[in-house]
Parts: structure tokens; sequence; C-alpha cells
């Protein structure tokens, strides 16, 4: 089963990320490509270097970021090939520990989203 | 957290862990059976206590310490096994002394051996290769008996006494827990790598069944050689295999159709190929010929399969790069089965006749009489030559002697499309 992780928290932070929290992520990710589960990852610039392309009321109309209006955006995914959603879970767990550990007073959130895949279009009879 | 909760957690916990587990159990017990016992021990103990005092910070060094504790308790039992407890006290001692404040590294430090010690000796050659496969999904995949049985459609009690034999066969012949080094080593990793494209292959074309795929077998065996990769990151074959699997993975999501039926590749809507595995498959190619490894037989089969996936259209594929390859493939690695690939690439460079020769040259081969991808080829090649009975004969002949339901189906379909038509044929979807 394949998740995106998608890394949520307030996109005015008071400063990059402290060297250890960064360490610390570099390890897991490692541990992660380690176990063969990690196959994609990356960080995503801030929303004053992104556009919006949005359908509203019959208008198509691209909107230039920044986005102040949003309390979180995303700022990172990663991508696993896991067997579970619990295993999932237990992965987003100890990267938000990691946070809890390295980071105090920073706030976010990890969702898990499944991609569907082959095993979930079930033939139809 | 409610109890389903924790329980589910475990279970995570155990997929994630376990393989590590077992991996530095053995390599302080000396005897796989044994080592998983232990962790299974510590499996109870945490399904016991974790729902009451909640999950631990670090769950794998809490189930490693508690193992621990339990192969003390077992050695102590065990008078009879006075002077493996002695060596036992003094590799425990040895651990003490080091005295690392950090659990998870002092055990990382070894943890890579250890897991590639435990892939060769789940994969050792005294093993019959059910055994082997069994006992790597078991150790390595973090798989339950009941999951490894309904991947392979067996009985589960049937698994359960293959892996209990595959343990006993590996304490009675003494099996060193090591990695193989010098002239064994490239036998034994060729058998490593055997039983890891063995579980791929069962999940991608089943043999037998109702369903011509099994994604989660395939998800398993990408895994294990992941993780091999990593682990032997300087053996070629080794990436040419999670290049073959990787890219061969790729097309899952277009080789079925909504109806359950296979889909041949060149019929495959090339927009439902995953573009993710496919630049991982590239990657992985990359490493195995930056190491020399290009004439490997993995990555010589993963190379053709590349030439599928650079192609973006059916028409665009360099079908005389694939004969190259498969002439390179046929001198290293010669087989029935490869030359009727290779025919199959000849007719699709060279034209359907030239591919008719080479398959017809095929027929007598003893080791493919019952194998139905030959009359399948030949029916295909006749087909394209407009001999419409010969082809459907073929296909029904294929048909018979396929074991897996859907690709019999498909095969049917084939050979009703050839009957007492002169034109062509449209293709099966």
């Amino acid at each position: 089963m394949r998740f995106m992780m998608l890394v949520k928290h307030a996109e005015n932070l008071s400063g990059p990320p402290p060297k250890e929290l960064m360490d610390a992520m570099a390890k897991l990710s490692e541990e992660a490509v380690k176990a063969g589960t990690l196959v994609d990852s990356g960080g995503l610039a801030p929303t004053a270097m992104s556009t919006r392309v949005r359908l509203s009321r019959g208008q198509v109309a691209a909107i230039d970021g920044p986005f102040t209006e949003a309390k979180e955006v995303v700022g990172g995914y990663a991508v696993f090939e896991l067997k579970s959603k619990a295993e999932a879970i237990e992965g987003a767990l100890r990267f938000m520990e990691l946070h809890k550990k390295h980071w105090p007073g920073w706030e976010g959130e990890t969702e898990i989203r499944q991609v569907f895949g082959p095993e979930d279009f079930p033939p139809k009879a | 957290m409610t109890a389903t909760d924790t329980h589910r957690a475990i279970d995570a916990v155990w997929r994630i862990e376990s393989a590590r587990i077992i991996a530095g159990l053995t390599r302080i017990v000396r005897d796989v059976g044994l080592a998983e016992e232990l962790a299974q021990d510590a499996l109870v103990a945490a399904l016991q206590q974790w729902p009451e005092s909640g999950v631990p910070d670090n769950p794998g060094a809490w189930l490693m310490a508690t193992a621990k504790h339990r192969a003390i308790d077992h050695f102590r039992r065990n008078k009879r096994l006075e002077r493996k407890h002695q060596e036992f006290g003094r590799e425990l001692q040895t651990q003490q002394e080091m005295a690392v404040p950090d659990f998870d590294a002092a055990l990382d430090d070894d943890i890579g051996d250890d897991l590639l010690r435990l892939v060769f000796i789940s994969c050792h050659p005294v093993l019959s290769t059910e055994a082997r496969v069994a006992l790597t999904l078991r150790l390595l995949g973090g798989l339950t008996t009941e999951e490894i049985a309904r991947a392979f459609l067996a009985p589960e009690p049937t698994i359960a006494q293959r892996i209990v034999r595959a343990k006993r066969t590996l304490a009675e012949e003494r099996v060193p827990f090591e990695v193989p080094r010098g002239a064994e080593l490239a036998a034994r990793l060729s058998s490593v790598l055997e039983v890891i494209y063995l579980v791929f292959n069962e999940g991608y074309s089943a043999t037998a069944g109702d369903d011509w795929m099994r994604p989660a077998l395939c998800e398993d065996a990408l895994r294990l050689g992941r993780i091999l990769a990593e682990l032997a990151p300087k053996e070629p074959e080794v990436h040419g295999l999670v290049a073959l699997m990787e890219i061969q993975a790729s097309r899952s999501r277009a080789r079925v159709s909504s109806s359950g039926e296979p889909i041949l590749l060149l019929d495959q809507n090339r927009a439902h190929w995953d573009q993710l595995l496919i630049r991982r498959g590239f990657a992985a190619l990359d490493r195995a010929e930056r190491l020399g490894g290009m004439q490997g037989p993995y990555a010589l089969q993963a190379a053709i399969a590349a030439c599928h996936a650079r192609a973006l259209t059916p028409e665009e594929t360099d079908w005389a790069r694939i004969v190259a390859l498969y002439d390179a493939l046929a001198q290293l690695a010669p087989s029935p089965i490869v030359e009727l690939n290779r025919a199959v690439a000849v007719a699709m460079a060279f034209g359907p006749a030239a591919g008719l020769e080479l398959v017809d040259g095929l027929t007598a081969e003893p080791s493919l009489r019952g194998y139905h991808l030959l009359p399948s080829v030949r029916g295909d090649l006749l087909k394209k030559l407009g001999r419409f009975d010969e082809a459907r004969a073929e296909f029904e002949r294929a048909a018979a002697l396929t074991r897996n339901a859907r690709e019999r189906e498909l095969l049917l379909d084939r050979a009703r499309a050839c009957a007492g038509s002169s034109t062509p044929p449209a293709e099966p979807r």
C-alpha cells in the first residue's frame, strides 16, 4: 500500500528548524530507506513562490501566493510503501515525536493519505 | 488509545522491528528458531502490557530488551546448554561493559550486518526453495504464517510445518550465522536474489488461482529487494534485480482490465504506468551500471524492461536493442525461456516469419513441453501471418496448459477471435 504523508504547519515560523531536528529527520529517513519503505520525498517552497489556479463561479483564475489566510500550509511530503495504515501511523508518530523533542513550541500535523493502487480496484465480476 | 488501536500499533511495530530484533537475537543465541521464539515471546509480552501501560517511546528497544531477558531466562533453564550460557554471558557482559547510553545506537552498529546474515541464512541452499521463500517472508518480511499461506494458496499448517522444518534443518546442519565471503558469496547471493524474484513473480503473474496478480506479494518482494540493496550496496546484481522489479511493478495498474483480465504489454495504456517506480527502476539500473554490472542476468533483464519503459508508444520500442540484450542474456544464462522471449523480440524487430522460425526450433524442447507461453507465442505469430486455423489450435493448447484462470480466459478469447475468420481479428483487451 502506498501512502503520501503531508506535513503541515504555520508558514511564518520563528526561524529555520534546529540542526538537531534536521539531523534526527535525516537519520529517520535513512532508516526508512534502509527498511525499503520510503520511495519519494521532498520539501516544498514557501507559498510566496507558489500559485493557485482556481475554478470558482465559472471563472478560472491564477492567484499568486503568499496565501496569508491559510493557517497551516503543506511544507513537505513523503511517499511510503507499507503493509498497512497502522505502519503509516507508527511512522508518522515517530516523525512528530522528533519535532516534539527537538523543536519546542512547534505545532503542526502529518496527514496520512493512502494512494490507491491496483489492489484498490478489484475487478468487477 | 483504545485496546484495538494498541493492537494495531503493535502489529505495525512488529512489522517495522521484527527482522532487526530476530537478526540481533540470532547473533546472540546462534539459533534462528530460538531467536524467533524469543522475539515472539517479547511480542506476546507487549500485547499483554502495552494496552495497560501504553506504547513505549522506543518500542523496538523495548521488544529487544524484553527478548534478551527471555534469552537469559531460557539459558538459565537449560543447564545442558551450560557452555553456550557462558558464551552468551560473556557476550552480554561485553555489551554491558560498552555501557552505551543510547541503546539504539549500540544495536545499530551491527544491525546491518546481522540483517544481511539473516537474509543469507533464510535463503541457505540446505533448504528447499519453498522453505527459503517461506522463511524469508516470515523472518525478513514480517509476514505471519497465515499471510504467507494466503499468498501462496497453501493451507496454513503446511506453511507452518515448512517453517518449523526449515528452522530445524538450519540448527541440525549447524549453518553458521554469517555473510559468506569470497567465491561462496556469488553463489549464495544468487540464491537470495532467486528467492526474492520468485516471490515477486508469484505476485506479478500468479501461477495458479483466480487472480492474475497479487500486488501485496510484489510489494513484499520489492521491499525485500530495496532492503538488500542498502545492505549490500556494492553488489551490482542486487541493484539489477531491484531495477527489474521496480520497472515491472510500474505496469501493475495497466496490466489488468477492470473486469480482471490480463492486458498484454503492447496493449497497455502507458499513461497508467507508475512513473515513480519507473524513475526508481532507472536509478537502480544506473547504480548497477556504475558498478560495472550490466552483464549480470538481472541487470540485462532490467535493461530490457527499461527499453519498454522508455518507449512512449509501442511503436517507439527499440526492438533491435531488445534483441541484442536477449542475445547477451542467452549467452550468459542459456535457457529455452530466454530463447522464446528472444524469438518474440526478433519477430517484432524483423517480422513474424523470422520469429516463427526460432519458435519452431523450440517446439521439440522437452523443458517447454508443458509451458503455456510457447503455444501462446506461436499462436500469436501464426495469427500475424494470417494462418488463423493453426493460430486457433495453438491458443487452445495454451489455454489447456495454463493454471491461471484469468489467463485461460484470455487465451480462449484469442482462440475464438481466430475461429472461422480470414480477416484479422481485433486485439483482445
